[in-house]
């Protein structure tokens, strides 16, 4: 699960992650109330345009104000505006509210990061001189400007690694201690909300010379680790539900993993490996698959319903493939959902249906007796090749 | 032979008063796997069609002698599983439970060093040697005798591949779904280095997928130490960038992880590979008519 970059700044902040003072606005009055209690002197704000997705700043989504007119003026620009960034796709996202926030005298920008490190089976803090810019552009031409620390789970981040990583990418001794305490705060949110991803780009320094200097997280992306979320209700309150692709959201309801993709073949699987195996022979014979859907070992009646309703709902189907391999699952079962969601909602294309394993002739009788228009194959080959040329048909 | 289970394993079950476990122990039962004992705090004293039900790990070791166990317990817990099966001393631990959270795994992994366990999953099917014993939730079924090793991070496509090698009259020494997750016990080099040493073995079949480098670095660890023949799928070929696909460890991160990277790996270590996902058993049978 992703959240916004307001929402992550206030769990860092809980942390001991210094954020810059900011508000969410959704309205252009809004901004510009914020915007009042913030501007005092020759202060500025950023008003930045809130999407789940990178790159703000070169799409035009992220701005400058001095006054509080102009903070009105651009958030009712931005406000309903379509943001087109290189992570968004070409449709865009919607931006329907934005964060106004305090500015402040950037000194000079740095990346920080923490990952899970699948190979070494860790958590590990990243930090690079060149902030700002992606970390994987970074990676990929100058890589010596990575630093890395790998982190001991049984005693979390110590903080000689944090001064090594601060003094890695040439931060003042004057902010050492303060860069210590954001770095620790980063690990220790991570860890105990259960992230899968946290990224502070730009990490920023200012006015080292003075007693004033900061390091100060100017952006923030957190990726949450689905599984742990059982035990972080707070988060999973700030899921919104806007940014999501409606069928994902609404396959997550009914536990199922559905991806949607961009071909005209419908899938219905079970079990993720299988799942994308099947996306995968479809391409093979010619075909292109329109989303990913498992099923699960354990998948319901009721949840098999919901994922054919789902699968029928995408305009883009032209035709459906149900590859099931029951291993824990019954196929009976799975004919038995087939049928109830094709009375339910209506077969608006046509279906190849693959049955293979435990109960096998049972829910191949139950489909054969059902009247409907089912293709049936007995291989995965045979499948995709039937389902390939039906969708041209 | 076999690895890692074979008819003299001695099985207990953690969370065997569940739906699942008790389920499938009784599936295991009837394959003709030694299943001992299981474990549910609390309900010691009690059993599930007559295999004896302790309340710790500990208890039912001393009692059992069991060397192996299998996890069922519900996510939250299942980390909690592993630690007492590993503090227990038992050799092999099986954990089916899908869903739990990486975090937890991190720890476990880090109160594994040092201790001899070996830990298969979590999140897969288990472990099984045909007709001798089965640790797991695969239909045992389709299975059969034989001398083709299976490794996979898949459930029910190592099914589909089981039951490809099972048609052609291809047996199994032994297939180990080493699981979905990010960060799991067992991965492909440590099985693949057993199915090297192990006499029955005459080919391997691998199933990888997108998301992490576990392939890649098979790849560099059959180049090296292995002679025997390995056929290798990678599942996950249209998957798009950044999306997890069902699997918590099957994305492509980064631009890092891609069925592409993977093939290439596999193909510069002159590994035989297919891309289709129903031609694996006849990959394995062109690559053992050669040998």
């Amino acid at each position: 699960m992703n959240i916004h970059e307001y929402q992550a700044k206030e769990l860092l902040g809980r942390y001991g992650v210094k954020v810059p003072r900011g508000k969410i606005a959704f309205t252009p009055q809004e901004a510009e109330e914020i915007a009042k209690e913030f501007l005092t002197g020759d202060s500025v704000c950023v008003v930045k345009a809130q999407i789940h997705a990178g790159g703000r700043g070169k799409a035009g989504g992220v701005k400058l104000v001095k006054t509080r007119e102009e903070a009105r003026e651009y958030a009712k620009a931005l406000l309903g505006k379509t943001l087109v960034t290189h992570q968004t796709g070409p449709k865009g996202k919607e931006v329907k509210k934005v964060l106004v926030e305090e500015g402040c005298r950037i000194l000079k920008e740095y990346y920080l990061g923490v990952v899970v490190d699948r190979g070494r089976q860790k958590v590990c803090v990243i930090v690079s001189s060149e902030g700002g810019v992606e970390i994987e552009e970074v990676a990929a031409k100058s890589p010596e400007k990575i630093l890395r620390e790998y982190v001991d789970p049984a005693v979390g981040l110590q903080p000689y690694q944090a001064r090594k990583l601060a003094f890695g990418i040439g931060l003042d001794k004057t902010l050492l201690g303060k860069a210590v305490k954001l770095m620790t705060g980063l690990y220790n949110a991570f860890v105990g909300l259960d992230c899968s991803m946290a990224e502070i780009n730009p990490l920023v320094t200012t006015n080292v010379t003075a007693k004033d200097g900061e390091v100060l997280a100017l952006d923030a992306k957190i990726s949450f680790d689905d599984n742990g979320l059982f035990r972080h209700k707070d988060v999973l309150g700030m899921r919104d539900l806007d940014e999501e692709d409606a069928k994902e959201v609404e396959a997550s309801r009914h536990n199922l993993n559905y991806v949607a993709l961009d071909g005209n073949i419908g899938c219905m699987v079970n079990g993720a490996g299988l799942a994308m195996a099947t996306m995968d022979i479809i391409k093979l014979y010619g075909g292109k698959p329109a989303n990913f859907l498992d099923v699960g070992g354990g998948a319901t009646r009721e949840q098999v319903t919901a994922a054919f309703k789902i699968l029928m709902s995408d305009e883009n189907v032209k035709a459906v493939l149900v590859n099931i391999f029951g291993g824990i699952m019954r196929c009976d079962v799975i004919a038995d959902g087939i049928i109830e969601a094709a009375k339910d909602v209506g077969m608006n294309a046509p279906l190849v249906v693959r049955l293979q394993g435990t109960n096998v002739e049972k829910g191949r009788d139950i489909l054969r007796q059902s009247g409907l228009n089912i293709i049936a194959a007995e291989k995965m080959d045979e499948a995709a090749e039937k389902v390939v040329r039906a969708a041209k048909a | 032979m076999s690895i890692f289970v074979n008819q003299n394993t001695r099985v207990i079950c953690q969370g065997i008063t569940g739906e699942q476990g008790a389920f499938h122990t009784r599936q295991m039962v009837e394959y003709g796997t030694k299943m001992l004992g299981g474990v549910t705090p609390g309900k010691g004293g009690a059993d599930v069609d007559g295999v004896p039900v302790f309340n710790t790990v500990d208890e039912a070791v001393r009692i059992t002698g069991a060397d192996a166990s299998v996890i069922y317990v519900p996510a939250a817990f299942a980390a909690d599983a592993i630690m007492e099966a590993v503090d227990a001393g038992i050799g092999l631990v099986v954990c089916i439970t899908e869903g739990i959270p990486v975090m937890d795994m991190i720890r476990v992994k880090r109160f594994m060093e040092g201790r001899p366990s070996r830990l298969i999953g979590p999140n897969c099917p288990g472990v099984i040697t045909p007709e001798e014993c089965k640790v797991g939730i695969m239909p045992g079924h389709i299975h059969k005798k034989g001398s083709v090793g299976v490794v996979s991070r898949s459930g029910t496509l190592t099914y589909e591949a089981v039951d490809q090698l099972t048609r052609l009259g291809l047996g199994q020494s032994t297939c180990v779904g080493i699981g979905g997750d990010p960060i799991n016990g067992t991965n492909f080099i440590d099985v693949i280095g057993e199915f090297e040493k192990d006499p029955e073995t005459r080919a391997v079949v691998m199933i990888g997928e997108i998301g992490g480098g576990a392939e890649e670095e098979a790849a560099d660890f059959i180049k090296r130490e292995v002679k025997k023949p390995v056929i290798a799928y990678i599942a996950g070929v249209t998957a798009p960038k950044g999306k997890r696909m069902g699997h918590a460890g099957a994305i492509i991160a980064g631009g890092k992880g891609t069925a592409g990277e993977k093939y290439a790996a596999l193909r510069e270590a002159r590994i035989t590979t297919t891309e289709s996902p129903a031609g694996i058993g006849k990959a394995v049978l062109e690559v053992l008519e050669k040998v």
